[in-house]
């Protein structure tokens, strides 16, 4: 039998890992697309 | 049975729906819209990525500064019945968390926009996150009746950031937008403070119902409305946006001091006759996104 306090821990170390993997991979495509942008101002 | 709760859950990790809350994403519903007509508003069009990426930053940056805000106000908020349940002083989230939160989401937030926007816009959205957390949250709110008048300033800040951002300059119009709100903060929250009077008087934070009393506060707000009319009707005689605006910024100033003179008539003491001044809060919310809304309709309009 697991601790239940211990689940709820995991369960709120993944869900966090999972927001934090999506935050930053918004934010790669995000600092490329700025990227992209500025580019384009200067030609 | 409370404390071994709060005890309990602080040791585990936050949830991020606590996190979201610290950001109070209701209160920046208001300040994204204000910001986003700000830019939308401004003469000089932006790149739709680095206008969205603004935008982005000024919701990051109002977040950073709730979040700073409840970490610095957790004891004051664990004695109201309208802030008592937030993750602080439920227990459902340690301090130091929500502090480290709010430094790295505000830095983070001002430094995208510097290398998005430019170094103007980003100025101007550290100066407001710090105008919150240091002069209003820190400084005046629990030391002074004028906390909202001056506190507000900070509220005022998105539509110049947005312009600042599109344009890359702070000009009249921005600044009679700022004017606008800046008027607008102290009605629309004395018109809550009336009706929460209790709350504030049990937290002994010096609002001006708690400290002036009823009436006198009602008389303010009725003062306070008029020069907020005039700073939102002001662009239209001066140039800076068309009758279309005018007109419409006239009729929703109108309907704001009808309701503000039926908060001056009433005579309630109690929160269950406070009707007038229950309207005139969900008005004045409504009433801010009217206004932006028309100035941006009688921008593209035109």
């Amino acid at each position: 039998m697991s601790d239940p306090r211990d689940e709820e821990i995991r369960r709120r170390q993944k869900a966090r890992a999972v927001i934090m993997a999506l935050l930053l991979g918004a934010f790669v495509i995000l600092v490329y697309a700025i990227t992209i942008a500025k580019m384009g101002m200067h030609r | 049975m409370t404390t071994v709760t709060a005890t309990t859950d602080t040791a585990l990790p936050a949830d991020w729906r606590d996190l979201l809350a610290l950001t109070k994403p209701r209160v920046m519903t208001l300040v994204v819209f204000t910001g986003l007509c700000g830019m939308l508003a401004a003469p000089t069009a932006i790149h739709p990525v680095l206008g969205f990426t603004a935008i982005l930053c000024i919701a990051l940056g109002a977040g950073a500064a709730a979040a700073l805000n409840m970490w610095y106000e957790a004891d004051l908020d664990a004695l109201m019945k309208r802030t008592a349940g937030r993750p602080l002083p439920a227990g459902r989230l340690d301090r130091q968390t929500a502090l480290h939160f709010g430094v790295g989401l505000g830095v983070f937030s001002v430094l995208l926009m510097g290398l998005a926007a430019n170094w103007l816009a980003a100025a101007v959205l550290a100066v407001s996150i710090l105008f919150y957390v240091l002069v209003y949250t820190v400084w005046l709110k629990r030391r002074t009746p004028q906390n909202i008048v001056i506190g507000g300033a900070a509220g005022a800040f998105p539509p110049v950031i947005g312009w600042a951002a599109a344009t890359g300059d702070v000009t009249l119009l921005p600044i009679l937008l700022f004017a606008l709100i800046f008027l607008w903060t102290p009605p629309h929250f004395w018109a809550l403070s009336l009706f929460v009077r209790s709350d504030y008087a049990a937290a002994g934070v010096p609002m001006l119902p708690v400290v002036a009393g009823a009436n006198a506060t009602r008389r303010q707000i009725a003062l306070y409305t008029l020069p907020m009319a005039a700073a939102a009707v002001a662009p239209w005689p001066l140039g800076l946006a068309g009758p279309l605006y005018g007109i419409l910024a006239a009729a929703l100033s109108l309907a704001f001091l009808v309701l503000a003179l039926r908060v001056l008539a009433n005579r309630a003491s109690e929160p269950s006759g406070m009707k007038p001044e229950k309207q005139l809060f969900a008005y004045s919310i409504l009433y801010l996104f009217a206004v932006f809304g028309a100035l941006v309709v009688d921008r593209v309009a035109s």
